[in-house]
């Protein structure tokens, strides 16, 4: 039996018909048609999938669609404000913390809500904090680094920090 | 103003852009009206005859259209397909499975959801079959033959060797100190983060295929579609393939998988668009697996510490068809590249292939053909001989490199490498990490009870295949290309024959052309992976783009300078004798302000070029490299063992790589970065083995360790400078010179911890467990 359920994705409200079963990333991806966000696995450990459900990071491959009803949804695609970048998409391309870019839009939403709860991670914090996520092409390095140039820039323009949800 | 950038800088990268908007194309996004989905019914069996498959569950299932399995598939020609190996290979079986999760019959579906609730109630009557998981048991006489499809009854695939076998032996026999050691390399999975899949689009009325597909190499894709299914009417010129941004290849998206055959061949029969994507289960428990190589290695020395010999004999597994992605006259790959950074008089290799149990593949994991293999075992027993010696391993591997005035040098296993020093490469990486201190270090620690190691790898790869006269796949010589258009704005389309997959082909290859015709880079569209547009390349794999692809940019934009050069004589009314080249425009020798730029060029080349000149500036370059490249580096581990618990935690790990001249060192270092990743992921966490059964152990990614950024150590990167003298650029390449080097960097560092405990070897992955028994065996407790 289908479901309706009204879940407000980027700030813009999307009312839909739903099977109980269809997971939420399908529900993104599909419904809503943001291929921003990826999959990389069917166990919940790579978070490409990573998204903010009510500001938190969840893999969006690991929960129904009918669980987000009535909730707010922050997806890569919400990142950016007006054309401009936010600061970790703006710190993974200057640090160069992407390759091949699939892991990268579940990775910066994590890093994302790492940096509403951190303001200023440490090293250790950070690599902690992204451990759910799994990257096959950067080895880490660059990415713990745009992270920390996001913080940076984040603490030095608290305006910029935004984003939807 | 947009600035031509050129060789050597830190261009920030073109591709980003949408990456970091999630605004990619990766396969799964492309969703066509009407497309149907394709989802596949597995094996649970490592060896069965197929006595029955039931389709009518499923079938009755509203929107499952169709379940296909081998004996539909036969009636067209298509159960089975050609390997790259000379060997066949099932798409879907007529009677028996040959490995567990392999592909038994593929559902159609309206929906994704559809096609897995039909996969679910296909009912499949199998009879189980005896298992051989072993490829020494494989070999034994009385063992089931497995592919009783083949004439000749063995599981026996193969025998190559190299060298010269019989000054080998006497030189072991002369030697004053041999070692011998056995070591196995484990069955890896690539486990790029993407998995594979395909969308594929027959249009009845053009006659024409269009396939969206993950791959490596379109081309060549396109062309073995033409000869697999040219008898049902897909002509090459009718085939398009398009392989979209990839998420990640590193080997893994080279080969064919049944699953992209079935959706053709689905697509083709209903007319309709069929998408096949498969999950990450059926990604690591069916696609192409990497090294399973079973090595018994020898060394010969001196009492000083010289090498005089090299003797290696292993048994590949290469599961149950021979698809390993190889050139085609190279059944193990490189391996031959096994007297690594030393200078032997005399060296024999010889490789067994064997089927068992097991999926089929054989080098994917981001390295040129098995010269991981054949890395590591050099390292690991070199640094055996230099244990037993006594000798430092640093000093014994200065004793034994190739001297830099040695190149190019001829190998005892007939390679010339084009240029090298790696005592300076080795010499800089002990300074970073301050290896004599290090060792001062690691004495004090021993007093004390306390497990300290330093490891060393002195990796030389062979990369960029290759050379026409000795590559080919499926005769197919190994070139590569380019094609550069300017426009008469003088903005430019370049396209290339391979396909990048995250090294920044769209950034590097500009910045190649910047460098050659001045022209920013902000002003080059580089293009790849559509068969319809790009020049005819064999594709991005074994660290061949810069070597064989990026060669040929710089080629084809030699052949617009030269041209260019007509035209700006003609408009500055000099000889072409007396222009000189500043990069982005001539001029008149001893008049630097008589000058065209590239950009006016370009314009007077639509609206006024000389008489007798063809109109337009562009060209193509079809490169055919005279020789490989050979990246090679110096890496230094440092690891502190848990005595309790047998953990290994890598304090410290320097790499000094020389891959030539650099087009981008932000790029050289990210993928160092990444390739060191998934040298220590083999190294210490990931292996595929399987039980007795033919089950697979390790088959997700809850049980198959891909490390995260809290395993992976800060990577501490430098490098040293010695260009190819063969390629056009002075490039030699680096996507895998990491990989191939790290694994036994760790492996040694661990050893050296534990050598004087009496410990000479452990297998990889080097797991808490085999470091803890391997303590408790020689009495040590916390």
């Amino acid at each position: 039996m289908a479901q309706r359920i009204s879940v407000t994705v980027n700030g813009t409200t999307h009312e839909a018909e739903v099977e109980p079963r269809l997971l939420f990333v399908h529900f993104i991806r599909e419904v809503l048609g943001l291929t921003g966000t990826h999959i990389g696995c069917d166990t919940t450990n790579c978070g490409a999938c990573t998204v903010l459900l009510d500001g938190r990071p969840v893999k969006s491959c690991t929960i129904f669609a009918v669980q987000a009803d009535g909730r707010a949804v922050m997806t890569v695609e919400g990142l950016a404000r007006d054309g401009a970048l936010h600061p970790v998409q703006e710190g993974f391309h200057e640090k160069h913390g992407l390759q091949c870019g699939f892991c990268t839009p579940g990775m910066m939403m994590t890093a994302y809500a790492l940096l509403q709860r951190n303001a200023n991670p440490t090293e250790e914090e950070i690599r902690w904090g992204i451990s759910g996520n799994l990257c096959r092409c950067t080895g880490y390095v660059n990415i713990v680094e745009a992270v920390k140039y996001a913080a940076e820039k984040v603490r030095s323009q608290p305006a910029a920090a935004g984003g939807r949800s | 103003m947009a600035v031509a950038h050129g060789m050597g800088h830190a261009v920030k990268r073109k591709e980003d852009a949408r990456f970091i908007r999630g605004k990619g194309t990766y396969i799964d996004d492309i969703k066509l009206p009407g497309m149907l989905y394709l989802d596949i019914v597995r094996s649970p069996y490592a060896h069965a005859k197929i006595k029955a498959i039931h389709p009518e569950k499923a079938l009755a299932i509203p929107g499952v259209l169709a379940v296909i399995t081998g004996k539909d598939l036969d009636k067209y020609g298509l159960a089975w397909m050609p390997t790259l190996m000379s060997d066949k290979q099932m798409v879907l079986p007529i009677d028996t499975v040959l490995y567990q999760a392999q592909e038994v019959a593929a559902v159609l579906a309206t929906e994704r959801y559809v096609a897995a609730d039909g996969v679910a109630v296909v009912e499949v009557d199998y009879e189980p079959l005896p298992v051989v998981v072993d490829p020494k048991k494989a070999l034994e006489p009385g063992a089931p033959i497995l592919r009783q499809d083949r004439e000749q009854k063995t599981n026996h695939i193969w025998h190559w060797e190299v060298g010269d076998r019989a000054a080998t032996d006497k030189a072991f026999r002369e030697a004053e100190v041999t070692v011998k050691q056995d070591m196995y390399i484990p069955r890896i999975h690539v486990c790029s983060i993407e998995t594979c899949g395909c969308v594929a689009k027959w249009d009845p009325v053009e006659g024409k295929l269009t396939l969206w597909m993950t791959t490596q190499a379109p081309h060549a894709i396109r062309t073995v579609v033409a000869l697999v299914a040219g008898h049902l009417g897909l002509a090459e010129h009718k085939i398009r393939v398009i392989s979209p941004d990839i998420g990640g290849g590193f080997g893994g998206k080279v080969p064919v998988y049944p699953g992209y055959v079935v959706a053709v061949a689905a697509s083709v029969l209903t007319g309709a668009p069929v998408k096949w994507i498969e999950d990450r289960m059926e990604n690591i428990q069916a696609d192409s697996f990497a090294r399973d190589y079973h090595i018994t290695a020898e060394l010969a020395a001196k009492k000083d510490g010289t090498l005089t010999a090299l003797r290696a004999k292993t048994i590949a597994d290469h599961g149950a068809f021979d698809a390993a992605a190889n050139p085609s006259k190279f059944p193990a790959g490189l391996f031959s590249i096994c007297t690594g950074s030393y200078d032997f008089k005399n060296a024999f290799a010889e490789v067994d292939g064997v089927y068992t149990n097991k999926p089929p593949g054989g080098i994917a994991y981001r390295c040129s053909f098995r010269v991981t293999e054949a890395s590591y075992m050099i390292e690991r027993i070199a640094d055996i001989v230099a244990h037993q010696l006594g000798m430092d391993p640093a000093d014994f591997r200065m004793k034994n490199f190739i001297k830099p005035e040695a190149f190019p040098y001829k190998s005892a296993l007939g390679w010339t490498y084009d240029s090298g020093n790696y005592q300076g490469a080795l010499k800089k990486a002990m300074d970073k990490i301050g290896y004599a201190a290090l060792r001062k270090e690691q004495a004090e620690k021993r007093k004390r009870g306390e497990l300290m190691g330093i490891g060393i790898s002195s990796f030389t790869e062979i990369v960029g295949a290759g050379p026409s006269h000795t590559f080919d796949i499926l005769g197919l010589k190994m070139f590569d290309s380019a094609e550069i258009r300017i426009h008469p704005t003088g903005k430019v389309v370049a396209r290339f024959g391979t396909k990048s997959q995250g090294q920044g082909h769209e950034t590097t290859y500009a910045q190649i052309i910047a460098h050659e015709l001045g022209i920013p880079e902000d002003d080059i569209a580089v293009e790849e992976g559509d068969t319809d547009t790009a020049p005819y390349g064999l594709g991005t794999y074994a660290s061949r783009s810069t070597p064989v692809a990026g060669a040929a940019g710089a080629m084809a934009a030699r052949k617009i300078r030269d041209k260019a050069k007509k035209i700006a004589a003609h408009l500055l009314e000099a000889r072409e004798d007396d222009l000189e080249w500043e990069r982005g425009k001539f001029f008149v020798k001893g008049s630097p302000d008589k000058a065209k730029t590239i950009q006016e060029i370009a314009f007077a080349s639509y609206t006024n070029y000389p008489q007798g000149l063809e109109p337009g500036l562009e060209a193509v370059s079809y490169y055919d490299p005279p020789n490989l490249t050979f990246p090679f580096g110096s890496y230094i581990c440092v690891v502190d063992i848990d005595k309790g618990t047998g953990e290994v935690k890598i304090r410290r790990f320097v790499a000094v790589d020389d891959c030539g001249n650099i087009i981008n060192p932000m790029i050289v270092e990210g993928q160092i970065h990444g390739g060191l990743t998934m040298g220590l992921a083999p190294a210490l966490y990931e292996e595929i083995n399987y039980d007795e059964d033919g089950n697979i152990q390790g088959g997700s990614f809850t049980d198959y360790l891909l490390p995260t950024a809290v395993e992976t150590p800060r990577w501490e990167t430098d490098k040293t400078t010695t260009p190819s003298p063969h390629h056009p650029l002075g490039a030699k390449a680096v996507g895998e010179s990491a990989t191939v080097g790290a694994p036994a960097a760790i492996a040694n560092a661990v050893v050296d911890a534990l050598w004087h405990l009496g410990v000479r070897h452990i297998d990889i992955p080097i797991t808490p467990w085999k470091v803890w028994k391997a303590l408790r065996e020689k009495g040590i407790t916390e």
